[in-house]
């Protein structure tokens, strides 16, 4: 079982707590865009997802917690996460990411 | 060498040095008619049948392990067929039929064992979800019928049917020729058959790239080994389609899960039939050494680490005392994870891609194992004849796009 | 005392003698040992029959890796636990152990007839045979191969006994309680942070317990030991956990911890707790789990008196058993001469040390030579003799070729050591192929975890007690008088002059994995090692390979002809060793499996005898039997009770959301199909809510409360998915809309009255609301007081008859409930039940998501555009309904269908097709979804989806069943007062 950090409450929670929420940084099209796109592009944002095999952007929810969905870097590999921050917030550039993993090992060492 | 009792015998009086090899460890040829992605069971099958069946003898199988060491080799060995919908249970049933006579055909005996699938209802909406399985498959000529909760306890002894349980038998569904059969085998089996028909099965043998000709059409791999000429690619990776699919260019609406398993100690036998419930979320049966193998649904994240939690243990190991609170003092011997690529209707894609030569046999979430003669056989049809046979010709990409789905989940929940 | 139990050895208690049984023959033990201890204390070896040759065996080792030993022990009904190891079990007084997979007792088993044909049943053979003639599969090869399956005996009762979990936290976790692990913990306390230390076996110690000449800092070991864990026990930061087994280890230090509180207890009662599951969350995990010693595979290693060297070190020095009168010693590592020692100082004759090395150490040559001990160099052992006892065995020296038959009742074997990774790799923590160890070692760690002394290749008391020190945070450096642990040489087949096939040499001693075995494997292709192990089935059996998988792994890259490192290691999977269903269940038994939650209502539908369903969670009132009625009656009388009078439901479960804020309608509007801005407070509208893919997901009727407020609610199984669906669009898609959603579903009993006099009921206790039809008509609502508690009251009907849902606070649904039914029986009230319900609103053709939709019915589908705005530019699952697939003709929708013989009620689920004597597999059109008698209507009544059926009315269509083929006419999906007058009574 896990331990995530959810961003909102600003602490470590184990898994149970939380659920799966899918793939991030999906935007759903506005009424004008779905109106004008295309069955396929339509079915791309429906269905089409990374399935990434290393890190990978998710949504999770804290729903025996806090009740907010946030947004992860999570490695499907090793099931590590990297960093969690909130909803709304614009996909991690690498560096971030790369940053966050970093302090993670800094802290690790530490401790 | 043909197996048999007498080619037992005779190897057993010459101390079994002179068995052949099974399924030879080849190197690459520079260039092969078709190349099958994954050598699993169903990718194995694939190459088998394109060699026997459709007359495609020069095929190279790319595993990048160890043959049968992914899903074929992970899963609990359920094989049924007793679906709802009128294209899955056709997909299936094919499936079943090729069951019946494979360890002949293939001269590997597989242990298929048709000791039946009981299917448990404990609910209203679990009976009549089960009695429009029963009748349909009726009209469709696959067996599937009805039990009340004391025939389900006649037909499955340690099974607890007491209406005091939290998940009381409101009834099953048994199909008696579906069962269970040695996994491990159905891997080893096609690789033997189809390596004496030419086929190369290259283990060790990442796929790293798919090299495209100018039309898009695909004219190879690149792998660990080395490039590999083919026009033809049929991909048959379970949980890594994303992985390899996204080397040709292409995203596809896969999300690949972790799913559980366990056995307990072998015990003398008890448990004579395969019971699956969807209420609770577990199957289970006995294996021919004893064990019970236990699985569940799938965890709720995506991910390639083939690793469970302990409370989905806790969970999948209490779902099974709930049904069955005879097993309490049994004890888990060995558990594990395979990795299962799931699509939005929870039923699989098999067939044409968008890039010419390139094709797939992906998406069986948990029920890969049952369908794989079936998914086999359609993956090499539609590799010979770049079109797909009418068993899975509806499981294509477009659906997707139509809306024509097949959602055995919506009518099914989960458990396979 | 037994003949072979040593005076002044061990640390059992001799004092205190215990009864026990072994196939129903008694034998006596002491306080302190296990089964396997006491049998060995009587001289017996024979403990067990191996799986496949079903040949006898003894102990292999002592502790938890026992292969060989296993029994049942018996504690009465319910109570056999199957397949335990003696080597790991305290007796106690009256224990009941039965030996296994024997028939018809252990020394005479039918089944060894295995054995003498083992010839033929090699590695795979299986799927070499049986195939013909092929109808024998099923009938004869297959159930005769089940029957032979197993070990121990399967469960004949439920398990009576309780089993309990708690999490559990701390800071640092220590995972074995040998010298390391104690270390570490003394080092550890130190520094006040709460420190679990767990230990398997009863008490700690770990190699401590069996070497008591050992002396460390000049302190003898069990002085040390003493002193050590008096000190643990007393520091208050520290938790020590014995006869508890760290199973699995898992993301994020979290490690699962397997208690066995009541296995070492006489008469343990029924209901006390037997076996715990801690779940404990460690800032940082110390394995100290040490190493395993192992087997050496040579031909006839697996008669019953052959064992582990340092397992025969334990029985001596920790429960003062010698384990023969004449023993031989075979080794190719150091360290078995200890042993050896040891033995020989409790006047146990050694036989001769052969060892398979040309060079040996000169301490040990001394230490043999002191004792009178005879060393053989270069020699190996190539045979053993005797039945159900080791009696003598044939020493080969190749050099010279001489063959001597050496007499002895036991053999020890060493083939080195193998570190304990197997929690280290759980973590996922690396590990690396060690040359000089010839053994895997850890590498960098996965987690906050460090593995310490013989887990990591530190073999040696005083390299394990600074290492645990250091681990612990500690610098102490220990020292003691042991002899230099030594080094080994692995070899991955022992000098022999037999050939191969003839040989019987074992490396999986469960389940019968020998040597060619192996090799067999590899030369039939088998190469990579989890091929090995899948076709040999080496280390798959009970013991998991603690013993095999080295020297399986040794033997295959031989036989490979690649480097082991490259041959690779099968993955260690939790549990460490087997453990026990009730410890993962816990509590979860039963009730408590899965919570079941109950309306405030449902102790008075008990109390009045209603029969129960689950649907989703909750139970409820399905009906209401009254004396002598079956479900059908019951439902009959209900039905025509509420229609001609008065009927009384309790709608408590179904989901409620409360939508507030001043975008609630906006919210509404993107969540629905329907549209809700014209909605005008205090009115309700039916709504229909689907995803992105257009498909129905819920439905239910909506109250404006006011401009900002919405009373949503959903179906009973559906609430919690809808209302995870909405806060992620609020949250995640639509987060600019100023919007609460909060789950009231608790917060409201809701009890639905129907019935031409359901407006006389209520009126006489409603305060504040006019319910004359003038003022509150159908489809709106009022707030105001009911019995005097306030109440949101709905003017609805899911019966097509005059309906309010009362809704009042949760606490006083039964007070309001129970009133209401005493009023009513004024007018013949009848409560009803959730099959009543469905019959009446099938009657009217309202759908039951989930029933007559299934995932792939879209509100056209079912009948209902009138439900999706043609206006909203937007609401979830818009765009969807306009793909190809959802609007192409010949979909499946819901129709009425009405049997021809008007008595025939229409199985639920049942097919229909055109042509029923079509051949199969036939073209179904659809499926009954809803299937009842209608009392009101004196015939049954149906609905279902068919194929383009909104263009079938007046078809007749047809329903084989297995029997009889029924026929059915379309019709629209309303039986029962199509213009819905009902309603509006006054």
């Amino acid at each position: 079982m896990f331990e995530i950090h959810c961003p909102y409450c600003n602490e470590k929670r184990p898994e149970i707590e939380f659920a799966y929420a899918g793939e991030a940084h999906y935007v759903r099209p506005t009424a004008k865009e779905q109106s004008e796109m295309s069955d396929e592009d339509w079915s791309r944002y429906m269905f089409i997802r990374d399935n990434k095999r290393g890190e990978h952007a998710e949504r999770w929810w804290h729903n025996a917690g806090c009740n907010m969905f946030f947004n992860a870097i999570r490695n499907t590999v090793t099931d590590k996460f990297v960093m969690t921050y909130k909803m709304g917030l614009p996909p991690r550039t690498d560096k971030q990411i790369d940053a966050a993993r970093r302090t993670d090992a800094k802290e690790k060492a530490s401790s | 060498m043909k197996y048999s009792a007498i080619s037992l015998f005779a190897n057993a009086l010459s101390g079994h040095k002179k068995w052949p090899v099974q399924f030879p460890d080849k190197e690459p040829k520079k260039e092969y008619d078709a190349i099958i992605v994954g050598g699993g069971g169903h990718g194995l099958g694939a190459a088998y049948y394109l060699a026997k069946r459709y007359g495609i003898t020069n095929v190279a199988v790319l595993e990048k392990g160890w043959i049968g060491g992914g899903n074929t080799g992970r899963n609990t060995t359920i094989i049924r067929s007793n679906y709802l919908f009128d294209e899955s249970a056709a997909m299936y049933d094919h499936a079943v039929d090729l069951w019946d006579g494979l360890g002949q055909e293939l001269n590997y005996n597989l242990m298929f064992s048709k000791r039946g699938v009981l299917m448990l209802a404990h609910n209203v909406h679990d009976v009549q979800s089960f009695q429009r399985h029963v009748h349909a498959n009726r009209l469709n000529g696959v067996d599937n019928k009805w039990l009340s909760p004391e025939e389900c306890k006649a037909f499955c002894p340690p099974l607890d049917i007491s209406p005091h349980r939290r998940y009381p038998v409101m009834g099953g569904a048994l199909q008696m020729r579906a069962g269970t059969a040695r996994h491990d085998s159905v891997a080893w089996g096609y690789a033997r058959a189809a390596s004496k028909l030419g086929v190369d099965i290259i283990q060790n043998c990442k796929v790293i790239g798919i090299r495209r000709d100018a039309d898009g059409a695909v004219e190879g791999v690149e792998t660990e080994k080395g490039y590999i000429a083919s026009k033809k690619i049929g991909v048959s990776a379970a949980g890594n389609t994303s992985v390899v699919m996204e080397m040709a260019g292409l995203r596809f609406p896969l999300e690949s899960y972790p799913l559980q398993a366990l056995v307990s100690e072998p015990v003398k036998p008890i448990m004579p039939c395969v019971v699956m419930s969807n209420a609770v979320h577990a199957y289970i049966s006995q294996s021919d050494k004893g064990e019970l193998v236990i699985g569940a649904g799938t965890d709720q994240y995506t991910s390639y680490s083939q690793r469970g939690p302990l409370h989905l243990q806790e969970h999948n190991v209490a779902a099974i005392c709930e049904i069955f609170p005879i097993f309490k003092r049994q004890r888990m011997l060995r558990s594990w994870g395979g990795i299962v690529d799931v699509t939005p209707d929870r039923s699989p894609i098999v067939g044409k891609t968008p890039v010419k030569g390139l094709y797939v046999n992906c998406g069986w979430g948990t029920g890969g194992f049952k369908a794989t003669p079936g998914a086999a056989d359609m993956l090499a049809y539609t590799v010979a004849h770049d079109a797909p046979h009418k068993i899975n010709a509806p499981f294509n990409l477009d659906r997707f796009v139509g809306g024509r789905l097949i959602d055995e989940a919506a009518a099914a929940a989960v458990a396979h | 005392m037994s003949a072979f139990r040593k005076t002044g050895r061990g640390r059992v208690d001799a004092s205190k003698v215990i009864n026990f049984t072994f196939d129903g023959k008694s034998y006596q033990g002491v306080q302190g040992d296990t089964v396997a201890s006491a049998l060995l204390a009587n001289g017996n070896h024979l403990m067990g029959r191996s799986f496949k040759y079903h040949r006898p065996r003894g102990v292999l080792g002592a502790g938890w890796e026992e292969p060989n030993a296993l029994i049942a022990v018996d504690r009465g009904k319910g109570r056999v636990t199957p397949n335990v190891r003696a080597t790991t079990q305290e007796i106690y007084e009256g224990l009941k152990a039965e030996s296994q997979n024997r028939s018809p007792n252990l020394k005479f088993d039918m089944g060894a007839f295995n054995n003498a044909f083992s010839m033929f049943f090699p590695a795979g053979f299986y799927n070499k045979t049986f195939m013909w003639p092929k109808s024998f599969w099923d009938k004869v090869y297959e159930p005769f191969i089940r029957n032979m399956a197993g070990l121990g005996p399967a469960p004949d009762a439920d398990d009576p006994d309780v089993y309990a979990s708690v999490y559990g936290h701390c800071e640092t976790l220590i995972i074995g309680a040998g010298p390391a692990g104690i270390a570490a913990a003394l080092a550890a306390a130190k520094n006040g942070e709460r420190i679990i230390l767990v230990d398997e076996n009863a008490q700690m110690g770990g190699s401590l317990l069996s070497t008591p000449s050992i002396e460390i800092d000049g302190k003898p070991a069990g002085k040390w030991l003493e002193t050590s864990l008096k000190a643990l026990a007393k520091a208050e930061n520290v938790t020590l956990m014995t006869r508890t087994t760290a199973t699995g280890y898992y993301h994020d230090n979290f490690v699962a911890l397997a208690e066995r509180i009541t296995h070492h207890v006489p008469n343990a009662e029924i209901g006390k707790v037997r076996e715990a599951l801690h779940r404990i969350r460690a800032g940082k995990v110390i394995l100290a789990q040490g190493g395993i010693e192992r087997p050496l595979v040579f031909n006839g290693n697996d008669r019953p008196g052959v064992m582990l060297a340092s397992a025969a070190q334990t029985y001596l020095g920790e429960y003062g058993v010698a384990v023969g009168n004449e023993v031989a010693v075979f080794t190719s590592h150091d360290s078995a001469y200890q042993a050896a020692f040891d033995v020989a100082d409790a006047n146990t004759r050694i036989a001769a040390i052969i060892d398979v090395r040309g060079t040996i150490r000169d301490d040990l040559i001394m230490g043999a030579t002191e004792r009178g001990i005879k060393v053989i160099k270069s020699a190996a052992i190539t045979k053993t003799f005797g039945k159900l006892r080791v009696k003598a065995c044939e020493v080969y020296e190749p050099e010279s070729g001489n063959k001597t038959k050496l007499n002895c009742d036991a053999i020890l074997m060493s083939g080195g050591w193998t570190p304990s990774l197997h929690l280290w790799s759980h973590s996922k923590g690396g590990i690396k192929w060690d040359a000089d160890l010839a053994a895997y070692i850890p590498d960098a760690p996965n987690e906050n975890a460090v593995c310490i002394g013989a887990c990591n290749g530190d073999f040696g008391i005083a390299a394990a007690l600074s290492a645990g020190h250091k681990a612990g945070g500690g610098r102490k450096t220990y020292k003691t008088n042991e002899t230099d642990f030594g080094t080994g040489l692995v070899l991955s087949s022992l000098p022999s002059y037999l050939d191969s096939s003839k040989q019987k040499a074992f490396v999986d001693f469960q389940n019968d994995v020998t040597e060619k075995d192996i090799k067999l494997a590899v030369s039939e292709g088998f190469k990579s090692i989890e091929h090995v192990k899948r076709y040999t089935t080496n280390g798959m059996a009970t013991d998991q390979g603690k013993t095999s998988n080295l020297n399986a792994l040794e033997i295959a890259s031989k036989a490979v002809g690649k480097p082991i490192e490259k041959v690779g290691l099968t993955t260690f999977r939790p549990p460490y060793t087997p453990t026990t269903f009730g410890t993962f269940t816990g509590y979860r038994d039963n009730e408590l499996f899965d919570p079941t939650r109950k309306t405030p209502i449902d102790p008075w539908a008990e109390a009045n005898g209603a029969a129960f369903e689950p649907v989703g969670h909750w139970r409820r009132a399905w009906y209401f039997p009254k004396e002598g009625e079956d479900m059908h009656a019951a439902v009959a009388r209900e039905c025509k009770a509420t229609r001609d009078s008065l009927g009384i439901f309790d709608a408590s479960t179904l989901g409620k959301i409360e939508v507030v804020g001043p975008d609630a309608a906006k919210f509404m509007n993107l969540m629905y199909t329907n549209p809700w801005s014209k909605l005008p407070v205090l009115g309700c509208r039916y709504g229909l809510m689907c995803r992105e893919d257009g498909y129905i997901y819920d439905d239910g009727v909506v109250g404006r409360m006011a401009e900002d407020r919405f009373h949503v609610t959903t179906t009973t199984g559906g609430a919690p998915r809808v209302y995870r669906h909405m806060e992620d669009y609020l949250q995640t898609e639509f987060p600019e809309l100023d919007v609460w959603l909060t789950s009231t579903t608790e917060q409201w009993a809701v009890i639905a009255i129907n019935g031409p006099n359901a407006r006389k009921l209520i009126e006489p206790f409603v305060e504040g609301i006019d319910l004359s039809a003038d003022s509150f008509p159908h489809m709106t609502l009022r707030e105001g007081k009911i019995c005097g508690v306030p109440t949101r009251l709905f003017r609805v009907s899911f019966t097509g008859e005059l309906g309010f849902e009362i809704n009042v606070p949760a606490h006083y649904g039964r007070m309001v409930w129970e009133t209401l039914f005493e009023e009513g029986q004024k007018y013949d009230i009848c409560p009803y039940g959730t099959e009543t319900m469905h019959v009446l609103r099938a009657e009217k053709g309202f759908i039951i998501v989930g029933q007559d939709t299934d995932g792939t019915v879209t509100a056209h589908d079912a009948g209902m555009s009138w439900a999706v705005s043609k206006k909203k530019r937007d609401f979830v699952g818009k765009r969807s309904l306009a793909r190809p697939d959802l609007v192409a003709e010949g979909r499946k929708q819901l129709i009425g269908l009405l049997t021809e013989d008007s008595k025939e009620v229409l199985e639920e689920g049942a097919q229909i097709v055109e042509d029923p004597n079509q051949p199969i597999p036939m073209d179904m059109l659809g499926h009954v979804t809803s299937s009842y008698w209608s009392e009101s209507l004196g015939r049954s009544i149906a609905m279902a989806v068919v194929r383009d059926g909104f263009n079938r009315m007046g078809e007749t269509l047809n329903i084989p069943m297995p029997d009889k083929v029924i026929k059915a006419k379309v019709v629209k999906p309303v039986f029962y007062d199509p213009k819905g007058e009902r309603l509006n009574v006054v």
